[in-house]
C-alpha cells in the first residue's frame, strides 16, 4: 500500500499554507525522521518530517504552491515492493481520519505544560472551532453538478480544489484547471480563506489611477482576524503607569559589566520583561485567562514580546522569563528576534504566552495603549524612556521616565487588581534589586 | 452646475449605461450619466422594447384573423397604422420617463449632452443646450451603443430605403416591402409587416435565415414564414436600388440569376457599427477593431481607469448582455467579491418575429465543430397538450448535450413563448446543471415549458409524449 502524505495542520490556526519548498524529489527514498518539505504557515517556515519510511512515488503538490488545504495529499510514499501509484493517483479518500498520522510536524508543541493548550489552542492540530468547512473530513463540498462530473471522469478530488463559484462553490472550470488526481487550487478568483479575515468592508473600496490591490500575506490575515476578534469579545480596559527608571538604568550599566563576559548587552527592555515576569509570580491571578466555564490560570510564567517583522508582527516567547537572569532572558529575546524576522521560529516559540510586552519605546512614542493578544488577559504597552521634569519632595527636579499602559481583560482582571500589578511592577522597576530577592 | 467631479461616469444612458449607473450608486458610488439623445437609448425608444409594442399589435391582429378557428366571429376587422405607432410610441415613452425616474432615485446626475475624452480622468461635456462642461472621472464606462449599418449602394435614406428608427414609425404601411438582411431586426419587422399585410421579400446574403440560431431552427423558420406568405431569397445580394417617386426597384442576384423586384420600400437591417467617434479616443491607448472598442474579460479598454460595455464594445448586440456587464464592470472596479466574467455561451437571444425564436449556447454544428460527442434531443409542439390547445401547434425545443459529461451546451426553440421560456435553460447552464437535474425537475402541466423536460428526455430516449 502506498501512503500518502497530507497537509498537516501545523498551528490550530491553519487552514491552508504554501508548500514553500520540496527536500526530495520522486524517486527518492526517505527515512522516518527526514524533512521531506518545508511548508509557510500563516506565522512562520516549518519544516516537515517524514513519519514513515519509503520511496516518493509522486509529488502531487509542486513547490511554490499557495493556498493547499490542510490534508490534502502534497506527495505518495511507495512502500517497499511497489513501484508505482496506483491508479495514477490517490484521489478519492485523502483527508478522512488519517489526516494527521502520516505527518507530523516537527516542532510539536511541548508536552510540557498541560494546562495552557485548553485556553490557548496551541498544540492540537485539530479543528479550530471558528473555522467554517474545509471541505474534507466528511464535511459537504458544494460543486456544480457538472463539476462533479467532470470530477469524477478525470479523478479529480473534489476536496482538494477551490471553487471560484458563488460561495465559494466548485465550478466546471476549476474542476478542468485541476490535474488529475491533484490536491491543487484551481485558478479563478482567490477566495477569501476558511478562516474569514473580517476584511469585507460595509462599503465598497473605490480604486483611482495609482491605487494598489496588494492580496494579503497568511500573517496578515491572522493579525486581522485575531486582533479583530479581540477588541470585538474583550472588555479592555486600560491603566496607565509613570515609572521612574534613573536606578533601573544604572542596573542595567553595572549588570552590562558583568554581562560582557557572557557576550550579553542586557536592554531595558529585557528588564522590564524580567520585572513583568516577577510581577506576574506575585499576582498569579493576573497570569490567566477566561474561558467559558472556568478561569484558567498559569503555572510557568511565559512572557510574549511583539517583535515587528517585514512579514507583520510576531510575538515569541520568553519561558519562565521569572527564574531566568536577565542576561539569559537577553540572549533569548535576541536570537528569537533574529528568527522571528526571517520567520524560522518553531511553533512553540511563538504560541502560547500568558502576558505580552509591545515596546514602541525605540520611536520615541511617549505613551501607547495595545489590544490584547487573547486568550491572554493582559498586555503591557511600554513607551520610551525620557528625562522629564518631576516634581519630588516639594522639588522640580529631572528623573528618566517611562509611562506604560497595561490592558486588562475585564473578565479576568478587575482595576484594582490590574493596579496592584502595577504598583508591584513599579517597586521592581523602580528597585531592581527587588528582582534579586 | 454644482457636482463635476464623480467615482464614476457612464457615457451612454442605453440599457447598458443606466444599468451601469444605478450598479455603481448602489454601491455607494458618486456617478453620472451623460447622455446625448434620451434617457434608455436605442433598446427602450428605437429597439427591443417599441418593436415589441409593434409585434403585439400584429400578433393580436393575426389571431383575430384567425378568430375562426376558436369558434369566434370577427368582422370587418381593419387597423390604423397612426394609432399602432402612437401605442408604440407611448410604450417607449413610459418607459423612458421610468428610466429617467430610476436616476433621481438613485441620486444619479444625468448630464444631456455629449461627452468626449479630455485627458486623464477629464472628460468635456458639450451640453445640448449649448454650455459645455469639463467633468472629471476617477472611472469612465463608455456604453454609446452602435447604430445602423450603412452599405454602399444601400444607403437608407429615410424616406424610401428606412432603416429600424424609420421602419418603427412609418407613416402608412407599405404594400409591399424589401427586407434586407436576415437578423433578429430584419425577421422582426419582415415578420410585423407580413402579419399586416403587406407584400414581403427577405434578402439574406448567406444561406440561410437567422444565421446565428440553429441550422433546424432556419430552416423551420424559413417554412412557417414562407406558409405566410413571405418571400425568402438567400444567398441572394442586392445590387442596386433604383429610387422611384414612391417606390424602389431593387436589382437581386441569386446565384448566377439576376432579377429585379419593386417595392414601396426597403428596410435595410444589414447589422451595425459601433458608436466610436468625436469620443476622444485618439490619443488614447483605448482600442478600436472593426467600429468596437477592444476590452478585456472585465471591460478595460488599455487606458487607464476607461471601461466600455455593450453593443460599442461588441457582439452580441443584445440589451441583456449590455446590462450584465455594466454591472460585472462596476462590481469589478468597487472590488466586488466574487465577480466573474461573462460566459457568452450564458447569453439567450430572443427573436420575437410568428413563429418566436429563443436560443442559448452552442448550435448543434458549433458543438460538433469543437469535436465534442453529442446527444440531441427535439420534442415538436405537437406533442404538448397546452401547445395544441392554444392554437400553436408549430414549433420546436432542440436540446444539446455533451455525451460525456451530461453538460447542456444549447437549446434551441422555435414557436409560441419560447423567448418567455428559454430563461428556464439559462439558470440550467449558469448553474451547470446537467442532463441528470433537468429529468428531476418538475414541469408543471399543462404548460409550453414540458416540451423543455421533454427535449432532454429525448436526447437520452426517454421522452414520453411522442
Amino acid at each position: 500500500m502506498s501512503i500518502n502524505i497530507l497537509m498537516p495542520a501545523l498551528s490550530p490556526t491553519m487552514t491552508e499554507g504554501k508548500l514553500a519548498k520540496w527536500h526530495v524529489k520522486e524517486g527518492d527514498t526517505v527515512k522516518s525522521g527526514q524533512v521531506v518539505c518545508e511548508i509557510e504557515t500563516d506565522k512562520a517556515t516549518m519544516e516537515v518530517e517524514a513519519v514513515d519510511e519509503g520511496k516518493v512515488g509522486k509529488i502531487v503538490v509542486p513547490e511554490g504552491t499557495e493556498g493547499v488545504k490542510v490534508n490534502a495529499v502534497i506527495a505518495v510514499l511507495l512502500e517497499e515492493g511497489e513501484t508505482e501509484v496506483k491508479g495514477g493517483a490517490p484521489a478519492a479518500e485523502p483527508a478522512k481520519a488519517e489526516a494527521p498520522k502520516a505527518e507530523a510536524p516537527k516542532a510539536e508543541a511541548p508536552k510540557a505544560e498541560p494546562p495552557k493548550s485548553a485556553a490557548a489552542p496551541a498544540a492540537a492540530p485539530a479543528k479550530p472551532a471558528t473555522q467554517p468547512a474545509a471541505a474534507s473530513n466528511g464535511k459537504r463540498i458544494f460543486a456544480s453538478p457538472l463539476a462533479k462530473r467532470i470530477a469524477a471522469e478525470k479523478g479529480v478530488d473534489l476536496a482538494g480544489i477551490r471553487g471560484s463559484g458563488p460561495n465559494g462553490r466548485i465550478v466546471k472550470a476549476d474542476v478542468e484547471n485541476a490535474k488529475p488526481g491533484a490536491a491543487a487550487p484551481a485558478a479563478g478568483a482567490p477566495k477569501a480563506p476558511a478562516a474569514k479575515p473580517p476584511s469585507a468592508p460595509a462599503q465598497p473600496i473605490f480604486t483611482a489611477p495609482g491605487d494598489q490591490r496588494i492580496p494579503h500575506t497568511p500573517v496578515r490575515k491572522v493579525i486581522a482576524r485575531r486582533m479583530l476578534e479581540s477588541k470585538q469579545t474583550v472588555p479592555h480596559f486600560y491603566l496607565t503607569v509613570e515609572l521612574e527608571i534613573d536606578a533601573l538604568l544604572a542596573a542595567r550599566t553595572a549588570i552590562n559589566e558583568v554581562a560582557r563576559k557572557k557576550d550579553a548587552r542586557v536592554s531595558v527592555n529585557d528588564m522590564v520583561i524580567k520585572a513583568c515576569a516577577k510581577a506576574l509570580r506575585d499576582h498569579p491571578e493576573c497570569n490567566a485567562s477566561w474561558a467559558e466555564d472556568e478561569m484558567i490560570q498559569y503555572g510557568a510564567v511565559d512572557i510574549s514580546v511583539a517583535v515587528a517583522t517585514d512579514r507583520g508582527l510576531i510575538t515569541p516567547i520568553v519561558r519562565n522569563a521569572d527564574m531566568k537572569g536577565v542576561a539569559q532572558i537577553s540572549i533569548e529575546m535576541k536570537d528569537l528576534a533574529a528568527r522571528a524576522k526571517v520567520g524560522k521560529l518553531k511553533l512553540e516559540e511563538f504560541q502560547g504566552g500568558g502576558f505580552t510586552i509591545s515596546n514602541l519605546g525605540m520611536f520615541g512614542l511617549k505613551e501607547f495603549a495595545a489590544i490584547i493578544n487573547p486568550p491572554q488577559a493582559m498586555i503591557l504597552a511600554v513607551g520610551a524612556g525620557e528625562e522629564r521634569a518631576v516634581v519630588r519632595k516639594g522639588e522640580m527636579v529631572i528623573r528618566n521616565m517611562m509611562s506604560c499602559t497595561l490592558a486588562v481583560d475585564h473578565r479576568v482582571v478587575d482595576g484594582a487588581m490590574g493596579a496592584q500589578f502595577l504598583q508591584t511592577l513599579r517597586a521592581y522597576i523602580e528597585q531592581p534589586a527587588a528582582m534579586l530577592v | 452646475m454644482a457636482d463635476t467631479s464623480f467615482d464614476i461616469i457612464v457615457v451612454g444612458g442605453g440599457p447598458g449605461g443606466y444599468v451601469a449607473a444605478i450598479r455603481a450608486a448602489q454601491l455607494g458610488m458618486k456617478t453620472a450619466v451623460v447622455e446625448r439623445e434620451h434617457m434608455g437609448g436605442i433598446c427602450l425608444n428605437w429597439g427591443c422594447i417599441p418593436t415589441k409594442a409593434l409585434l403585439r399589435t400584429s400578433e393580436v391582429y393575426g389571431l383575430i384573423k384567425h378568430a375562426d378557428a376558436y369558434g369566434l366571429s370577427v368582422k370587418d376587422v381593419s387597423y390604423d397604422p397612426k394609432k399602432i405607432v402612437e401605442r408604440s410610441r407611448k410604450v417607449a415613452k413610459q418607459l423612458s420617463n421610468g428610466v429617467s425616474m430610476l436616476m433621481r432615485k438613485n441620486k444619479i446626475t444625468v448630464f444631456d449632452g455629449t461627452a468626449k475624452l479630455a485627458g486623464a480622468g477629464k472628460l468635456a461635456v458639450a451640453m445640448n443646450d449649448k454650455t459645455n462642461h469639463t467633468l472629471s472621472y476617477k472611472n469612465l464606462i463608455i456604453a454609446t451603443g452602435a447604430r445602423a449599418r450603412n452599405l454602399p449602394g444601400l444607403e437608407a435614406d429615410g424616406k424610401l430605403v428606412w432603416t429600424y428608427k424609420e421602419a418603427m414609425v412609418p407613416p402608412e404601411f407599405p404594400k409591399s416591402l424589401l427586407v434586407i438582411g436576415s437578423g433578429a431586426i430584419g425577421i422582426e419587422f419582415a415578420s410585423f409587416y407580413r402579419t399586416m399585410g403587406a407584400e414581403v421579400t427577405v434578402c439574406e446574403v448567406v444561406d440561410r435565415i437567422l444565421p446565428v440560431e440553429d441550422e433546424e431552427v432556419s430552416a423551420f423558420a424559413k417554412r412557417a414564414f414562407e406558409k405566410q406568405g413571405m418571400k425568402i431569397l438567400t444567398g441572394a445580394t442586392v445590387s442596386n436600388l433604383k429610387k422611384g417617386a414612391n417606390n424602389v426597384t431593387a436589382t437581386i442576384k441569386v446565384g448566377d440569376k439576376t432579377q429585379e423586384i419593386t417595392v414601396d420600400r426597403v428596410i435595410s437591417a444589414v447589422g451595425i457599427v459601433g458608436n466610436v467617434e468625436n469620443l476622444g479616443l485618439e490619443g488614447t491607448k483605448v482600442k478600436v477593431e472593426k467600429t468596437h472598442i477592444v476590452i478585456d474579460q472585465w471591460g478595460f479598454t488599455g487606458e487607464p481607469n476607461v471601461y466600455a460595455i455593450g453593443d460599442v464594445a461588441g457582439p452580441p448586440w443584445l440589451a441583456h448582455k449590455a446590462m450584465h456587464e455594466g454591472v460585472l464592470v462596476v462590481e469589478k472596479i468597487a472590488g466586488v467579491k466574487g465577480v466573474h466574467p461573462m460566459v457568452t455561451t450564458n447569453i439567450p437571444g430572443c427573436t420575437y418575429c410568428q413563429p418566436q425564436v429563443a436560443s442559448i449556447g452552442l448550435t448543434e454544428a458549433a458543438a460538433k465543430a469543437k469535436g465534442l460527442q453529442l446527444r440531441v434531443g427535439k420534442f415538436p409542439f405537437i406533442g404538448n397538450g397546452k401547445a395544441i390547445a392554444l392554437g400553436e401547434p408549430e414549433g420546436f425545443i432542440k436540446t444539446i448535450f455533451d455525451a460525456k459529461t451530461g453538460e447542456l451546451l444549447g437549446a434551441h426553440m422555435i414557436g409560441a413563448e419560447v423567448t418567455e421560456l428559454i430563461q428556464g435553460y439559462s439558470i440550467a447552464k449558469t448553474l451547470e446543471t446537467t442532463e441528470v437535474e433537468l429529468m428531476a425537475t418538475v414541469f408543471p402541466h399543462p404548460t409550453l415549458s414540458e416540451m423543455m423536460h421533454e427535449s432532454v428526455l429525448a436526447a437520452y430516449g426517454r421522452t414520453l409524449h411522442i
